[in-house]
């Protein structure tokens, strides 16, 4: 099984979210960046393939070398080798159709990914790749099985879970759950030392244009202060003549 | 030209976030100066969606049991065609979520999910969406013919508007299914944390697993649903499905309200899309304090318990 896991180079979830050039381009100004939470989940499930499986596992981000750091930490957790293809990431269906053709370039059958990142929130390519792929689909997966060609599989569905049956060659889109957060990895020395030998090979983008384009990012209005109040009589009518939330 | 909007539904009952988007669909067209088409798969009653301003109602019936992606994907791209719609809006359910980017590709549409806001402008068609984990807004130009819209749940709100609508039936053709649904699980009689208007979560402040007994009383009360952060749900005091925040469960409440939780920042990345938000904590410092819109500084034991009382009298009263 040739696994591909799909990560996304994202500011850690504790970044100050600012903006420059009037609003346009996010500014990148003293922020940690790190694998995407939610790819994690999936790729310490492919490592798991990798090791009881015998599955080889690729890492893939589409964007610029600065996301190089965030896809050997990939490699340090264990991946085999690293794709990077070298587009600026600026929408969703341009991602889906440069991934699509490393897909079909390097005859995957797996492909894991997060099912959302935790910048723009879109969940928009794992879904699209799948449809440009016409690979199977599910999303919003916490947990996936591979016996041969056959994929058993548990989905979240608003109010439970379902389980499903597939076959390979799909797109899964992990979350919490795929694995549990506390099996999730962490590179160690060695990993990290293993990972600066580990091929990491940089490929020109097919040119797939952009659907969508961002013309302003802006920040929610500020936020007035708490009204700390003294007792349960004064929540309960605030909440009731203020909020209207009861 | 048409807008056509998808009206999810589960066992032949609509979502909450049908509503909503047909309400959405329904003011786009005006803006737009063309017709919403409401189009249903399995659904419920087709007047449920009239008050809301479905003028046409386009139902699919056939054998799907359940959800299928390849095949809602399939249905919604055909019936677009067939209505010669231009802009086609999907809501923020797991399903819509997960059909949305397919019938993008189908479709060769733009798409903005998360949307928030009706479209600021419509030439060029620009919508504001969520991003950054609910820390900003994306203004999006949607630059292809056609589009595809997904609505953040519990955004823009359903609004009754009852217009006297029709009804018609569709056939689509269906594409091999790919994925088959074998069983599923659903806990029954309870608020869905994505369906509820109220949520009541509880932290690592309650001390230990024994004392959730006021939490689900106090949901009961409000007919809220029950949910927790992440320590309690690592440590097993309450099930994985109730922790809310980032990599959890999302929560765009009208509601939510903290007990005991100090809010962490991927906490409140994952809660911050609710409306109103109380908290209740011993510590006038917990960082939650600086996200609230009401705050109580005091020992969830105590609190707790009158709040439950009073809540009981103001809700007779």
């Amino acid at each position: 099984m040739k696994i591909l896991v799909c990560i996304s180079h994202v500011p850690d979830t504790t970044s100050k979210i600012n903006f420059s050039d009037n609003d346009t381009k996010f500014d990148t100004n003293g922020v940690q960046f790190v694998i995407n939470p939610y790819d994690e989940f999936s790729l310490t499930r492919a490592m798991w393939f990798k090791e009881k499986q015998g599955a080889s596992v690729t890492v893939v981000n589409v964007g610029g070398a600065e996301t190089e750091p965030t896809l050997r930490k990939a490699l340090a957790i264990g991946a085999d080798d690293a794709i990077r293809v070298n587009v600026e990431p600026t929408d969703g269906f341009l991602v889906a159709k440069e991934l699509a053709e490393v897909v079909k370039n390097g005859g995957f059958d797996l492909v894991l990914a997060g099912k959302e990142s935790a910048d723009y929130n879109g969940q928009m390519v794992p879904g699209m790749l799948a449809s440009l792929l016409d690979f199977n689909f599910v999303n919003a997966c916490v947990g996936v099985e591979v016996d041969g060609t056959n994929v058993s599989l548990t989905r979240e569905i608003d109010g439970g879970e379902e389980k499903v049956s597939s076959t390979l060659p799909m797109v899964v889109a992990g979350q919490k759950g795929i694995v549990e957060e506390k099996d999730l990895r962490i590179p160690n020395m060695r990993g990290i030392m293993m990972a600066r030998k580990k091929p990491l090979s940089v490929v020109e983008g097919v040119g797939a244009a952009a659907a969508t384009e961002t013309k302003a990012f802006e920040k929610p209005a500020p936020k007035g202060a708490v009204k700390l109040v003294e007792n349960v009589d004064d929540l309960i009518n605030l909440l009731h003549n203020e909020a209207k939330a009861i | 030209m048409s807008v056509l909007v998808f009206a999810d539904s589960s066992e032949g009952k609509f979502k909450k976030t049908a509503f909503e988007v047909v309400s959405y669909g329904k003011k786009v067209a005006e803006q737009l100066g063309t017709n919403l088409v409401t189009l249903t798969i399995n659904g419920g009653d087709a007047s449920e969606l009239y008050a809301y301003g479905a003028e046409k109602v386009v139902e699919v019936k056939n054998d799907l049991a359940s959800f299928n992606a390849k095949a809602y994907a399939s249905i919604i791209k055909q019936a677009a065609e067939a209505q010669g719609s231009d802009v086609v809006v999907v809501d923020s359910s797991v399903d819509g979520l997960t059909v949305g980017p397919l019938v993008a590709v189908a479709l060769e549409a733009g798409y903005a999910s998360n949307a928030v806001a009706l479209p600021s402008s419509t030439s060029p068609f620009v919508v504001k969406r969520k991003a950054f984990s609910n820390k900003a807004f994306s203004n999006t130009e949607i630059s292809t013919g056609k589009k595809v819209i997904g609505v953040a749940k519990n955004s823009y709100g359903a609004h009754e508007n009852a217009v006297s609508g029709s009804v018609e039936s569709f056939t689509a053709t269906l594409p091999t299914l790919g994925v088959k649904s074998e069983s599923i699980q659903k806990a029954s009689g309870k608020v869905t944390i994505a369906d509820a208007d109220i949520v009541v979560s509880a932290g690592r402040g309650m001390k230990g697993p024994e004392n959730w007994g006021m939490i689900e009383e106090l949901a009961d009360v409000l007919g809220a649903a029950t949910a927790c952060s992440k320590p309690v749900s690592d440590l097993g005091w309450r099930p994985h499905s109730e922790h809310v925040g980032q990599t959890g469960k999302p929560v765009a409440s009208n509601l939510y309200i903290a007990i005991g939780i100090s809010g962490a920042i991927q906490h409140l990345a994952g809660i911050n899309a609710s409306k109103v938000k109380v908290v209740i904590n011993t510590d006038p410092e917990a960082p939650f304090f600086k996200a609230a819109d009401y705050g109580i500084v005091g020992d969830a034991f105590e609190v707790v318990p009158q709040l439950i009382e009073k809540l009981k009298a103001f809700k007779q009263a």
